[in-house]
């Protein structure tokens, strides 16, 4: 069971995609926005409602000037949530989605029942000449892609069968990530000292080759998390439910299934 | 028309086999006692240019050997000390990087006050690998330049009651500056772009300066077009008008124009930026990337880089030759994009030494200017529609 629909939270319309049938899971995206049709949220619909909005400024939804951090895209999605009456919910948010999904959590504790995070962005943990995230924006495309997929072969698209509508998608993608993430780059200072608010039991999944923040990162972000479990991906980049649906899968399941 | 002499002033000193020269190149290769002589060099020949009547225009760039000076205010500064007649062109104040637009205003006023009235104020977006220097978010540098420069010009009027002003991007208490700028209303406004209509269209509309750099004469007559379309007078000093910038070299025969041609496409050619330094995401607009995507995809994209003289000459991005020659290229430009009132002259760049860069410049003030000092300036609607009446 698949549908799109748009709902209108505040000044913005933001474009929810569902699939499959069962309780429901709320899924944000990552920054490229290929959750929807992957393997890995099929495999989620096998159980769940898999409910995935796209961000504003992502995909179909809109940008209303005044975004300009994660944070902003946390109050709408939040109020999403009310809306859909989706409260309480298992939630899994992947890179920028999982910088979102800590926001939300941070800001309203009871609105996830779990949550996983796949190597999300957000919390800055090193000193000021530290790089916690490799600094993307700084990089050609192609060496992007190496850190972003353990196997950069799965970045390329082949542009010639997108129609224009959906290579427009693909740079607003790009440019919301930029508005949102730019300086401070990748974090907001007052994440990690607010990390103690989440109060969904949560698992951080990592990929082993993420290219962008180690596994090391990793480690120190869910010591930040009251009970946060860490759990590594092998043969996985930045992207591990992408790499390695049926590992990262597993692992949801089973974290997930505790509170079924 | 009026001419203005214009250098990036060039550090060209440094392994010229370097893969990209802008943002990263280490500062390592920056010898500060060529430095010295060199700054030293360029504010010279910018008092000749004044000696010679000819006008001064100034820009700055960050972190790039193509151009060393990084704070157009402060080279303006000397100058309107340093100068006597020449109007002086700040093209402009990246005002959309700087975090305090009241602290350009107050620049701005003191150059203004310190020049008696020599000052023309311009303001740029920024280059897209200016956003990577200043860290400025590239989706947001184009709106900060319109907002910055309302604030400035709003500052610079609030003559009686200081003001609160709590925008998008800035936030400042009790905006009070002093000194005012000596020009009234205020010192002429000057904005570039390049191929996005809607700047010229703002800048006709409020009497501003309207200037573009480098472009082939058929990208530059739509802009022109536009701007003649909606240019209303507003009492501003200088009038407004169109601005372009080609290379220029003047010299007393054709196999030496030629020889200065070649030193200054070093600046078409020398300074060099990773393709992703060139397009960070947001500061082109979506569907300019997905042209750009497109583009990529079908292996066609054109390099102006490999140009040569000849084409660039053809296009108006070049003008060289001798002097009645040149007169006649300028004259071709000023036909093919239906007028303009400012020739900002890139008449220095890259190696080129002091002597061929004073010589050229003599050439063309003494040569050259008398011919095309009185080519008809832009009319604005009203004056235009009464003379066509």
């Amino acid at each position: 069971m698949a549908s799109e629909e748009f709902v209108t939270v505040g000044d913005a319309e933001i474009e929810v995609v569902r699939r499959g049938a069962g309780r429901p899971l709320l899924l944000l995206p990552g920054e490229d926005m290929l959750e929807a049709e992957s393997a890995f949220a099929a495999g989620l619909a096998k159980r769940f409602e898999v409910i995935i909005p796209s961000p504003p400024g992502f995909g179909r939804s809109s940008r209303p000037d005044w975004l300009s951090e994660p944070r902003d895209l946390a109050y709408l999605l939040l109020s999403l949530m009310t809306k859909l009456d989706v409260q309480g919910v298992p939630a899994i948010g992947c890179s920028l989605g999982g910088w979102i999904a800590a926001e939300m959590a941070v800001m309203d504790e009871r609105c996830f029942s779990r949550l996983v995070l796949i190597d999300p962005y957000g919390a800055k943990l090193g000193g000021p000449l530290e790089r916690d995230f490799v600094d993307l924006w700084q990089l050609a495309p192609p060496k992007r892609d190496a850190l972003y997929w353990r196997d950069p072969e799965k970045a390329k698209r082949d542009i010639s069968k997108l129609d224009d509508a959906a290579l427009g998608r693909i740079a607003r993608n790009l440019e919301t990530f930029a508005r949102l993430s730019w300086q401070p780059y990748f974090h907001n200072p007052k994440l990690k000292h607010l990390l103690y608010r989440i109060a969904a039991p949560t698992l951080v999944l990592w990929g082993e080759q993420d290219g962008i923040a180690s596994t090391d990162y990793a480690r120190g972000l869910a010591k930040l998390i009251p009970g946060a479990r860490v759990s590594t991906i092998a043969e996985a980049g930045h992207y591990p439910h992408l790499e390695q649906s049926d590992a990262v899968l597993k692992q949801v399941s089973e974290f997930l299934g505790a509170s079924a | 028309m009026r001419a203005w002499h214009f250098t990036e002033m060039p550090y060209p000193h440094y392994p010229q086999d370097e893969p990209a020269t802008r943002i990263n190149l280490p500062n390592k290769h920056f010898d500060p006692k060529i430095g010295a002589e060199l700054y030293n060099r360029y504010l010279d020949e910018h008092m000749i240019a004044d000696e010679l009547g000819l006008d001064l225009m100034l820009n700055e760039h960050h972190q790039t050997p193509s151009c060393i000076d990084t704070c157009a205010p402060l080279t303006a500064a000397i100058l309107a000390r340093q100068t006597k007649n020449a109007r002086i062109c700040v093209l402009g104040n990246p005002i959309g990087h700087r975090n305090d637009p009241i602290r350009v205003a107050e620049e701005m006023a003191m150059v203004d006050c310190i020049s008696r009235g020599r000052l023309e104020c311009g303001f740029v977006r920024g280059v897209p690998y200016e956003v990577y220097a200043a860290n400025t978010n590239p989706t947001e540098t184009g709106d900060r330049l319109w907002d910055g420069i309302d604030l400035v010009i709003r500052a610079w009027q609030a003559v009686d009651t200081p003001f609160n002003y709590e925008g998008r991007f800035w936030h400042r208490r009790s905006i009070n500056v002093w000194p005012r700028p000596l020009q009234t209303p205020h010192p002429q406004i000057w904005v570039t772009g390049s191929t996005d209509k809607e700047t010229p269209k703002r800048c006709g509309e409020r009497g501003w300066v309207f200037a573009n750099f480098l472009l082939a004469y058929d990208k530059v007559k739509p802009l022109f077009d536009t701007y003649r379309a909606h240019f209303v007078e507003h009492g501003l000093p200088g009038g407004g008008g169109c601005a372009y910038m080609p290379l220029v070299h003047v010299a007393d025969s054709e196999s030496e124009a030629l020889k200065g041609a070649d030193e200054l496409r070093w600046y078409l050619t020398a300074p060099k930026a990773e393709p992703h330094f060139r397009n960070p995401p947001g500061y082109m607009p979506v569907a300019a990337n997905v042209a750009a995507m497109r583009a990529a995809q079908n292996a066609n994209v054109r390099n102006a880089r490999s140009a040569s003289i000849d084409d660039l000459r053809e296009q108006g991005i070049l003008v060289c030759g001798t002097p009645d020659n040149v007169v006649k290229q300028i004259k071709r430009f000023y036909e093919r994009v239906g007028g303009f009132d400012h020739l900002l002259m890139m008449d220095h760049a890259g190696f080129m030494d002091h002597d061929r860069t004073v010589k050229a410049m003599t050439l063309f003030a003494r040569e050259v200017y008398p011919q095309i000092k009185d080519l008809p300036r832009t009319q604005p609607l009203k004056v235009a529609r009464a003379a066509a009446e």
